[in-house]
């Protein structure tokens, strides 16, 4: 831990601690985790806002002393005039000075209206806590996952996104107040209606994922995409693509994982018949382990992954869906 | 109907990403410069905007004389007008806040941003561009239609879609799935000709102040060596997975 540099004033620390049909999601624990980590550098609080959370008082576990929950049917779905109006409105009220989210696709959708309400500068990407020496910085990718950059923040207020898998979860009990906040924002100012929402919730999302499994064109087809998925599904993770294959429709563009797609940052990343194209990689290099099985022993991905097995997808993956099927039965 | 397209200038997804001047500048020798392709699938839905419904379809960059070969190509794609801010972009929030001033005199109906650009992923601009407008702003677009004043979005969610109405004017962070990759167009010859006689009008920089400011760039340790496993070992690899990796 720094020295720290400020003394307790009258500011906070605030995070928005993201919720799906009331639990919190793991990208939010992982930015409350970081706030409360800022907070302490910083010499005060951190507090969270949540919309219709459960039970709020679980923060308190990831080192937040004050959950601001608003209950309110109305922002049931996500609306991001109205959510952004809400925090914006607590960050004035709790004098925050940092903001913290995490990069779901919502916080990332916010967090630049939030920057205008809040006349904030705002980071997204960043992977490590804040230097708060001199100047304020912080540290995040750029070039897509090719290059780090430090970028310093001038403003005032200044708001955080933080990379998910990059700081982690870091369980820090403290005593909590739960409030249930009232505002007097309303939804339907907003010129956006969310209309309907089609959401897969039988499969885990690349987003949230620990793992994720993705084919290329080694498959030969998408009608050998149960490969991937019964491999998936052994793991509980997601499954994605390859560029190429989301262009020939093999698979929803939603699956196309790298540079001009989705990035990963799971825990495991298994590429299956991709031969690692750089666009490709740049997408998943913040994965922390990567595994490759193609049959050409010169495919790019080999000296991008940490585990490799030269071979045909075809044999190898249903007998490694077969012993992964054996050990989780042994460890469970 | 009056469309913007936001274009960044920026390296093509195969560049070597490289730093000068003690790892402060990305180095541009021997780069190629493209459209952000998440902006160039706006571009294209765009033009099929202009073909099917006679929108007509302005494009603009914020930087220095270097990008001009850039929005050219979109001239050459087929868009009308051409704008560019000449400054160089260091800041989501200086490069919003030019186009802020563009998007108001322009009087658009529709402005058409990418989500973020490929070289440093801000994934800003589209979002505070719109407050800045008092637009309404729809992220991660991979679907829209626009009937009067009215336009019908989809918005790409984790692990799902979702579908959004929303008055005009709006300004949407596309990617792709708004087009196929396939629809993108390569400018002919003729776009190209045509693309030298359309106004291509260089603004001056109204914004000084930046709220971030980029430092030192370095680059990720370089990683060990794979470790190959036999494809006849499935259990080393599951070993490796569980006690080394610790990933499962």
């Amino acid at each position: 831990m720094k020295p720290k540099p400020y003394k307790k004033i009258d500011m906070s620390v605030l995070v928005y601690t993201e919720s799906e049909n009331g639990k919190f999601k793991k990208a939010a624990l992982e930015a409350a985790s970081y706030a409360k980590s800022v907070a302490d550098q910083l010499n005060t609080e951190a507090i969270a806002i949540s919309f219709n959370a459960e039970s709020a008082n679980d923060l308190g576990a990831y080192g937040i002393s004050k959950v601001k929950n608003l209950a309110n049917d109305s922002f049931t779905k996500f609306n991001v005039e109205a959510y952004a109006e809400v925090i914006s409105e607590i960050a004035k009220e709790e004098n925050s000075k940092v903001i913290v989210i995490s990069q779901s696709a919502n916080a990332k959708y916010l967090a630049p209206l939030l920057a205008i309400n809040l006349e904030a500068g705002y980071v997204s990407n960043v992977v490590e806590l804040p230097k708060v020496d001199n100047e304020f910085t912080v540290k995040r990718t750029a070039f897509t996952n090719k290059a780090f950059n430090i970028t310093s923040i001038h403003t005032n207020v200044k708001i955080i996104g933080v990379s998910s898998n990059a700081f982690g979860v870091h369980e820090n009990q403290v005593d909590i107040e739960v409030v249930n906040y009232e505002t007097g924002v309303v939804v339907n100012n907003s010129g956006i209606t969310v209309e309907s929402v089609d959401k897969n919730t039988d499969k885990v999302s690349i987003a949230d994922a620990e793992i994720v499994v993705s084919g290329g064109r080694g498959l030969k087809g998408p009608e050998n995409w149960n490969l991937i998925e019964d491999l998936a599904s052994t793991l509980g993770a997601a499954t994605a693509c390859s560029k190429p294959v989301s262009d020939m429709g093999w698979r929803p563009h939603s699956e196309h994982v790298g540079q001009t797609g989705k990035p990963v940052a799971s825990n495991l990343y298994i590429a299956i018949g991709i031969s690692g194209a750089i666009q490709h990689l740049a997408g998943i290099n913040a994965s922390k382990t990567k595994v490759v099985v193609n049959s050409d022993p010169e495919a790019p991905f080999f000296k991008a992954a940490d585990y490799g097995i030269v071979g045909d997808a075809f044999e190898v993956i249903p007998k490694l869906t077969e012993k992964l099927k054996e050990f989780k039965a042994n460890n469970a | 109907m009056k469309i913007l397209v936001c274009i960044s200038h920026v390296p093509d997804t195969t560049s070597k990403i490289n730093f000068t001047d003690g790892d402060t500048k990305f180095d541009t020798n021997g780069v190629q410069f493209v459209i952000n392709p998440n902006d160039e699938f706006g571009l294209t839905r765009a033009m099929w905007f202009k073909e099917k419904q006679g929108a007509n379809v302005d494009v603009v960059t914020v930087g220095g004389k270097d990008t001009e070969p850039t929005i050219r190509k979109s001239l050459a794609i087929g868009a009308d007008q051409a704008i560019r801010v000449d400054t160089e972009a260091k800041d989501g929030y200086q490069v919003a806040k030019e186009l802020a001033v563009i998007a108001k005199d322009g009087n658009y109906d529709l402005i058409i941003a990418g989500r973020e650009s490929i070289d440093y992923n801000g994934g800003m601009v589209p979002g505070m561009l719109a407050k800045l407008i008092g637009a309404n702003f729809i992220n991660t677009c991979v679907g829209l239609e626009v009937e009067g004043d009215k336009a019908t979005a989809i918005r790409e969610i984790d692990g799902g879609k979702e579908t959004l109405t929303s008055s005009l004017p709006l300004v949407i962070g596309g990617q792709k799935g708004l087009v196929e990759e396939s629809d993108l167009k390569i400018p002919n010859m003729r776009g190209i000709m045509m693309a030298r006689k359309k106004p291509l009008k260089v603004v001056e920089a109204s914004v000084s102040e930046l709220s971030t400011e980029a430092k030192q760039f370095s680059k990720p340790a370089p990683k060990g060596d794979v470790k190959l496993v036999d494809a006849e070992n499935i259990d080393e690899l599951i070993n490796l997975l569980h006690n080394e990796a610790k990933a499962i």
